[in-house]
C-alpha cells in the first residue's frame, strides 16, 4: 500500500527534477562561471558577478524594490483583512457570490489590466477626464511610483484576500460563543481570538503579495514608463539587452536569498504565534 | 485497481511529453520573427494560401530583444528582420546564410541605392524591406515653435511631457547627435557626455517606451517624442492632424531594416520564396500602405506616388537629400557596445 503511493508520486518527482531542480542548477551554474557556455574550454569559475553587484547603482535598485514592496504588502494587508473579514461574516448564500466578484478581474489577463491602469492613469487619461469634468485639478501619477504601489495593490490584492478568508471562515464558532460567555465583547473577542488565529493566513497572503511585488518587471515598466527601474528589470535587461545571462543569473540567485530569508523570517513569526491550529489553511 | 491507476496515469504522462515534441511534421512551416506591427497580416494569409506553407508568426520589440533570443540558442528561425549595424554584428559572427538571388527575381524591383550597402558591401546576405529615419514626433497644439534641433528633447518647458524610446542605440545616438558628436561614436568621454545628458534629461522625460509611443501622442499624454519615421506615417493614415515629424538639423540615424536568413534554418528555399512574395510590387505597396514604412522597392513607390502623391512632401516618409545628407547608418560597435551597455544601465537605474 504504502509503496504503491510512492510509486504514484514518481511522475512528480521527476516533474519537479526537469522543470524546477535543474534549471535552478544551470542558473547557479551561470552566476558562477564566465564564458561562453556552448563552448566548455572557455568557461571559468569566478565570483565576479557577485562582487559586481555590490555598487550602488544595483544597491539602490534593490532597496527601491524592497521599499515598493514591502508599501504594497502592508497597503495590500490594510486593504485586504477588513475584505476578507466582511466576505468571512456574511450570509452563506452572498459569501460565494462576493467572492467571486473579488476574483473575477483574475480571470483576465494580467498585462491587460495593467495596460487598463495605463489608460486610467495616463495625464489624458479617464481619471484625469473624469476630475476635469467635476472641475478638480488633474493628478499626475503615472508614470511613478505611486502608479507602480497602485498597480501592485490592484493586482495582487486578491493573494492576499483569498488565505485570510480561508482561515477566518474556519475559525469554530463555538470558540466565537465561548469567548462571548466568558464576557468578552467583540472587540476583545477581535483582538484575543480571531486575530491570533488568522496569523497563518495573514503570514500567507504577505508571502503570496510580496514575491511577486518584489520580482515584478511588467508593472514596474509600464506604470513607471521605464523611469522606474527595480530588479525585475534589472534582471530583464541582462538577458534582452545585454546579453548578459551570467550576471543575469547572479542577480537572479540573490533575489532568491533575500526572498527566502524574507520568508523565513515571516514563518518564524508564524511558528511563535502557532504552534498547531490551523497551519494548513489554503495554500 | 490502483495498479491501474497507476498504469494509465504513466501512460498519460508520457503521452504528455511526447505532445510537446514532434508535431504536425508533414507540413512545411515557415518560422518568421518580425517587429511588431510591421507587417500587413493579410499578406501572410495570401503567401498561406498561395503555396501551401504554414507561416509561424512571432514578434519582437527592439533590435536587442532580438539578438538576446537568437544568441541564446534552440530557436529555428527561418526568415528574421534586423537593422544595419546588427545585421554587420551577425554576418561577423557567422549567423546568417548567403541567400540564393536565383530564387528571388524579384530582386530587381529594389531600388539600386538600396543594394550594397556598407553592412553587407556584396549583398549577399540581405534584401532590405523597410528604410526610415529617427526624429521628433510632436504634437502641434502644445509645441507652438519649429522643431528643428534635439535640445527641445531638453527644454524645461515640455517637462513631464516628453517621451524617449526604451532603445539604447537610439536614445543614447540622438544624445551624441545633439552633442556634435556621431551616433557611433566609440570615444568614451564621448559616450559619457551623452550619458551624463540623458540622466539630466531624465527628470524632464515622461516614460521611456517603444510600441506604446503613438497612442500616448495621440491621446495628448506627450507633447514630444523620439520615434522612427514609421509610426508618424502610421498616424498621418490614421487621419491624426495635430501630430507632426521632424528630423532635427543636427542630423540623425538613417536606418535599413532588412530580410536575411539565419543559419539555423531549415527551411531556406521557402523563406526565400516568402521574401520574393513580399518584393512583389502589388505586395510590397499594400504592406508599405499599412504599415507607414518607406519601401525600397522602385515600383511600389510609383505605386504610392500614383495613389497618394502628397506623402512624398512628408519628411517621414521621403526626407529630403538635404536631411539625408546630414544622416548617419548605425555601424556594428564591436567592443565599444560594452561602454554604451554601462552607460544605458546607468540612465535607466538612476
Amino acid at each position: 500500500m504504502k509503496n504503491r503511493a510512492k510509486l504514484l508520486a514518481y511522475p512528480y518527482i521527476v516533474w519537479m527534477a526537469i522543470f524546477i531542480v535543474i534549471p535552478l542548477l544551470l542558473v547557479f551554474f551561470y552566476s558562477i562561471t564566465s564564458g561562453n557556455i556552448y563552448e566548455p574550454s572557455s568557461l571559468s569559475f569566478t565570483l565576479e558577478h557577485y562582487s559586481k553587484f555590490f555598487d550602488m547603482l544595483y544597491l539602490n535598485v534593490i532597496w527601491k524594490s524592497f521599499r515598493l514592496a514591502i508599501i504594497s504588502t502592508v497597503l495590500c494587508l490594510v486593504l485586504g483583512y477588513p475584505v476578507a473579514y466582511i466576505i468571512s461574516k456574511s450570509k452563506q448564500k452572498h459569501r460565494s457570490l462576493l467572492l467571486l466578484f473579488f476574483l473575477l478581474p483574475i480571470w483576465m489577463n494580467f498585462l491587460l489590466r495593467t495596460y487598463a491602469w495605463m489608460a486610467i492613469l495616463s495625464p489624458n487619461g479617464f481619471l484625469n477626464k473624469a476630475l476635469e469634468f467635476f472641475g478638480l485639478p488633474p493628478i499626475e501619477i503615472m508614470p511613478g511610483q505611486t502608479a507602480v504601489v497602485l498597480g501592485m495593490i490592484y493586482n495582487f490584492l486578491p493573494f492576499m484576500v483569498l488565505p485570510i478568508y480561508t482561515v477566518l471562515s474556519k475559525i469554530d464558532k463555538n470558540v466565537l460563543e465561548a469567548a462571548a460567555d466568558l464576557g468578552a465583547n467583540s472587540f476583545i473577542t477581535f483582538i484575543k481570538i480571531i486575530l491570533p488565529l488568522s496569523v497563518p493566513g495573514i503570514v500567507t497572503g504577505i508571502t503570496m503579495v510580496f514575491m511577486p511585488a518584489v520580482s515584478t518587471f511588467v508593472i514596474s515598466r509600464l506604470l513607471g514608463g521605464g523611469k522606474e527601474l527595480l530588479i525585475g528589470n534589472l534582471i530583464e535587461q541582462q538577458f534582452t539587452i545585454y546579453r548578459d545571462w551570467h550576471f543575469g543569473s547572479a542577480l537572479s540567485i540573490i533575489l532568491m536569498i533575500m526572498i527566502l530569508v524574507s520568508m523565513a523570517i515571516m514563518s518564524k513569526v508564524d511558528n511563535n504565534n502557532n504552534d498547531d491550529e490551523g497551519r494548513t489553511a489554503m495554500w | 485497481m490502483k495498479k491501474v491507476i497507476i498504469v494509465v496515469f504513466t501512460i498519460v504522462t508520457a503521452i504528455m511529453f511526447m505532445m510537446l515534441s514532434g508535431c504536425g511534421k508533414d507540413k512545411v512551416v515557415l518560422n518568421v520573427y518580425n517587429w511588431a506591427e510591421y507587417i500587413d497580416k493579410s499578406l501572410i494569409t495570401k503567401f498561406e494560401k498561395e503555396t501551401g506553407i504554414k507561416v509561424n508568426y512571432e514578434l519582437y520589440e527592439t533590435n536587442e530583444h532580438m539578438m538576446a533570443k537568437l544568441e541564446a540558442g534552440g530557436t529555428n528561425y527561418d526568415l528574421i528582420f534586423p537593422s544595419d549595424y546588427l545585421i554587420e554584428e551577425m554576418i561577423k559572427k557567422d549567423m546568417l546564410q548567403k541567400i540564393d538571388f536565383d530564387n528571388i527575381p524579384n530582386f530587381k524591383y529594389i531600388d539600386d541605392r538600396f543594394k550594397n550597402l556598407d553592412y553587407d558591401p556584396n549583398n549577399e546576405y540581405t534584401v532590405p524591406y523597410f528604410w526610415g529615419t529617427l526624429g521628433i514626433l510632436y504634437n502641434t497644439e502644445m509645441v507652438k515653435e519649429p522643431v528643428t534641433s534635439w535640445d527641445i528633447l531638453w527644454d524645461e518647458k515640455y517637462a513631464g511631457k516628453i517621451l524617449m524610446l526604451d532603445s539604447m542605440r537610439d536614445t543614447i545616438g540622438v544624445a551624441l547627435k545633439r552633442l556634435g558628436y556621431s551616433v557611433n561614436s566609440t570615444d568614451p568621454k564621448e559616450i559619457e557626455e551623452a550619458k551624463k545628458s540623458l540622466i539630466e534629461q531624465k527628470k524632464l522625460v515622461n516614460g521611456y517606451y517603444v510600441d506604446e509611443i503613438v497612442d500616448m501622442m495621440i491621446n495628448g499624454d506627450a507633447a514630444l517624442a523620439l520615434d522612427w519615421s514609421g509610426p508618424a506615417m502610421d498616424i498621418y493614415w490614421q487621419g491624426v492632424e495635430y501630430i507632426k515629424y521632424a528630423v532635427p538639423e543636427e542630423g540623425s540615424n538613417l536606418w535599413f531594416d532588412c530580410m536575411v536568413i539565419p543559419k539555423t534554418s531549415r527551411n531556406k528555399k521557402e523563406a526565400e520564396m516568402f521574401i520574393n512574395f513580399l518584393l512583389d510590387p502589388e505586395n510590397a505597396y499594400q504592406n508599405s500602405e499599412f504599415v507607414g514604412y518607406t519601401s525600397p522597392n522602385k515600383v511600389a513607390l510609383e505605386m504610392m506616388k500614383a495613389e497618394n502623391p502628397e506623402v512624398f512632401d512628408m519628411p517621414a516618409y521621403m526626407p529630403s537629400e538635404e536631411i539625408l545628407s546630414r544622416c548617419e547608418v548605425f555601424k556594428d560597435l564591436g567592443s565599444a557596445k560594452e561602454l554604451y551597455n554601462q552607460a544605458w544601465m546607468e540612465i535607466t537605474a538612476q
